[in-house]
C-alpha cells in the first residue's frame, strides 16, 4: 500500500501540451518549481525519485533547464512528437504574452511614467539577481578553492568585457581541471 | 533577412556555453546586442529585461524579447529557438544514456566545476543591469532591500516586482 505508482495513465500529446502550459504560464522567473509540482504532486507522471535523477541531466547541460526538462518528458511518453509539443506547450503562452507587452512597450515605452516604472522593476530585478548569485555561491561545497573562479570570471566579463564564448571554455578548463584533481586526489 | 540568421547564429553558439541558463547570457547577449551590433541601447537592454521579470514563464524569454526589438517576430523565434534547439537535440539524443554517464568523474568533474563560472556570470548580470538602469540613491536602496528580503524571507518575488512597479509609478525611485 505505501508503494507510490508513478503515472496511472500515460498523458497524450493534448495532455503532455495542456500540462506544460500551466507551467508555463504559472511561474514568475523561473517555472522549474512548478515543473516539480505538477509532474509529481498533480499529474503523477514520475515519482520524486525519477524527477530527480532525470532533473540531474537537465541541469548538467547547459541552456534553459526546464526546456530541457519538457524535451526529456515529452520524449519519454510520446518519442518524438512529445518531445517537440510539450516544449511548445511550456513557451507558447509566455511567449505570447511577452510580446504583447513587448508591443505596448513599443507604443507607451517612451511615456515618463513607463520608464520610471521600468526603472523601479529593473532595481529589483537586479536585487534578486544579487541573491541568486549569493544563493548560489554560498551553495558551493568547496568555497576557498572554487569562489575564486566566480570572481575571475566576473573580472573576465563584466569588467574586461572579454566574450563569453572564450571565458566559458578557459574557465571550465581550469575549474573543472581542478575538481578531476581533487576528485581523484580522494 | 541576414539579421535574423546573425541572431539565430549568435544564440545557437551562446546556447552551448549558457551554464545558469539564458539569465547567465545576460552579460554577453549585452556585449553582442547593445556594444558590438548597437541594435539597442543600455536603456532599453534594461528595460526589455524588465519586461520579462514582470511576465509569467521561464528565463528563457529575456532572449524572445531581445530578438523582437532587433527584428520583429521573425526574431523573436528566432532568437528563442536557436537558444533551445541545440540542448533538446542533445538531451533527446542522451536522456536514455545518462544513467551510465551520470556520476562519472569527468562528469562530477563539470558539474563542479561550472558552478562558481554561473555565480560569475550571474553576478556580472547583475551588476550591468543596476549599472545600465541609472539607479539613483533610493533605487539602489530598493536594490538592496529587494536583494535581502529575497534571501531572509519566503515572500514571493512578484510581490517585490510590484512594489517596484508602484515605488516607480509613484517617481519614489
Amino acid at each position: 500500500m505505501t508503494l507510490h505508482q508513478s503515472n496511472q495513465a500515460r498523458p497524450d500529446l493534448r495532455a503532455l501540451f495542456l500540462g506544460f502550459s500551466s507551467v508555463g504560464l504559472s511561474g514568475f522567473g523561473g517555472v522549474l518549481p512548478f515543473a516539480r509540482r505538477m509532474l509529481v504532486e498533480q499529474r503523477g507522471w514520475m515519482t520524486a525519485e525519477e524527477f530527480n535523477a532525470q532533473l540531474g541531466l537537465c541541469q548538467f547541460l547547459p541552456g534553459p533547464n526546464v526546456v530541457n526538462l519538457a524535451v526529456l518528458v515529452g520524449k519519454r511518453y510520446r518519442g518524438l512528437a512529445g518531445a517537440i509539443v510539450a516544449p511548445v506547450g511550456l513557451l507558447a503562452g509566455p511567449i505570447a504574452i511577452v510580446l504583447l507587452l513587448a508591443m505596448l512597450y513599443d507604443t507607451y515605452g517612451s511615456l515618463p511614467v513607463a520608464q520610471s516604472m521600468l526603472r523601479g522593476v529593473a532595481a529589483v530585478g537586479a536585487g534578486l539577481l544579487f541573491a541568486m548569485a549569493w544563493r548560489m555561491g554560498m551553495a558551493i561545497r568547496d568555497k576557498a578553492a572554487f569562489l575564486p573562479f566566480a570572481a575571475l570570471v566576473v573580472c573576465g566579463i563584466a569588467w574586461l568585457r572579454w566574450p563569453m564564448l572564450w571565458v566559458m571554455p578557459a574557465g571550465l578548463l581550469l575549474s573543472g581541471g581542478l575538481a578531476y584533481w581533487r576528485l581523484g586526489r580522494r | 533577412m541576414s539579421l535574423v540568421v546573425d541572431l539565430f547564429r549568435e544564440f545557437a553558439l551562446l546556447s552551448f556555453v549558457a551554464f545558469g541558463g539564458a539569465t547567465a547570457l545576460l552579460p554577453e547577449m549585452h556585449r553582442v546586442v547593445v556594444e558590438n551590433h548597437q541594435w539597442l541601447d543600455d536603456t532599453t537592454f534594461t528595460h526589455l529585461y524588465a519586461i520579462a521579470q514582470a511576465a509569467p514563464g521561464p528565463n528563457v524569454l529575456v532572449v524572445t524579447l531581445i530578438g523582437w526589438h532587433v527584428a520583429g517576430l521573425p526574431g523573436a523565434l528566432a532568437a528563442t529557438v536557436a537558444m533551445c534547439l541545440p540542448m533538446s537535440v542533445l538531451i533527446y539524443l542522451l536522456m536514455d544514456r545518462w544513467e551510465s554517464f551520470a556520476g562519472q568523474r569527468w562528469q562530477k568533474a563539470i558539474s563542479i566545476g561550472v558552478a562558481p563560472l554561473a555565480v560569475g556570470l550571474i553576478f556580472s548580470g547583475a551588476t550591468l543591469i543596476a549599472q545600465s538602469a541609472g539607479l539613483g540613491v533610493a533605487a539602489w536602496g530598493l536594490l538592496a532591500a529587494t536583494m535581502l528580503t529575497n534571501l531572509k524571507t519566503k515572500l514571493h518575488p512578484l510581490w517585490l516586482i510590484a512594489a517596484g512597479a508602484l515605488l516607480g509609478l509613484f517617481g519614489l525611485v
